[in-house]
């Protein structure tokens, strides 16, 4: 096979590998969250990312490993 | 007509309906666990207890945003979800599998802490009364 080729597919390779980790990545982020529901029907939505989102989703993780 | 059970029918009807769920604990005001359908008695309590330390750290966060209180909550991971509902001081937690149909799940979970009934209250007791071995004679 010419190197020209090769160096062809390698960069298609690679590119659909960086493609995919970054998509994986960005729909964890999305789907990580806590949402926040009052009585009043008003709501409150935290992204994972926010030191106060990350400090609920630890709490949440745990109680998803102590319950089995 | 909403048919009122216990909390172990309530439950009991919750996992039949609900194919999301996969552990649910019913717990009261103090804390105290109702029904669950985690085995272990200790770990029923203690996933309780760290449910009362979500629901309390985002009813702080709730009011910093400007809700007026925490009546339900959807917690979202990669390892799958947690959701409480509580309701006239009791409450109900489930964890799901990743990626759970959440409108259904607060379905379920509301119309579960609905069925529970209040514990009927136990008649007073009477107080008993011992007759005197004179008033007997007499």
């Amino acid at each position: 096979m010419p190197p020209r080729k090769l160096l062809t597919g390698v960069m298609l390779a690679a590119g659909s590998l960086a493609g995919s980790v970054l998509y994986r990545r960005r729909a964890a982020r999305r789907l990580e969250r806590v949402d926040l529901y009052a009585d009043d029907g008003s709501m409150a939505s935290l992204a994972d990312g926010s030191p106060d989102a990350d400090r609920l989703l630890n709490v949440a993780r745990d109680l998803l490993i102590a319950a089995g | 007509m909403l048919r009122r059970v216990d909390a172990a029918q309530a439950l009991a009807d919750l996992t039949e309906i609900s194919s999301q769920v996969v552990q649910v604990a019913i717990a009261d005001a103090d804390g105290q666990v109702l029904a669950s359908t985690i085995d272990d008695p200790g770990r029923a309590e203690r996933f309780v207890a760290g449910v009362r330390e979500l629901l309390d750290d985002a009813e702080r966060l709730g009011q910093s945003r400007g809700l007026p209180g925490v009546a339900q909550l959807e917690a979202a991971t990669l390892e799958g979800s947690i959701f409480v509902v509580r309701r006239e001081g009791r409450l109900v937690a489930a964890t799901t599998r990743p990626d759970p149909t959440v409108g259904l799940v607060f379905y379920d979970l509301k119309h579960c802490l609905r069925s529970i009934e209040d514990a009927p209250a136990k008649p007073a007791a009477r107080p008993r009364t011992r007759r005197k071995a004179a008033d007997a004679s007499s």
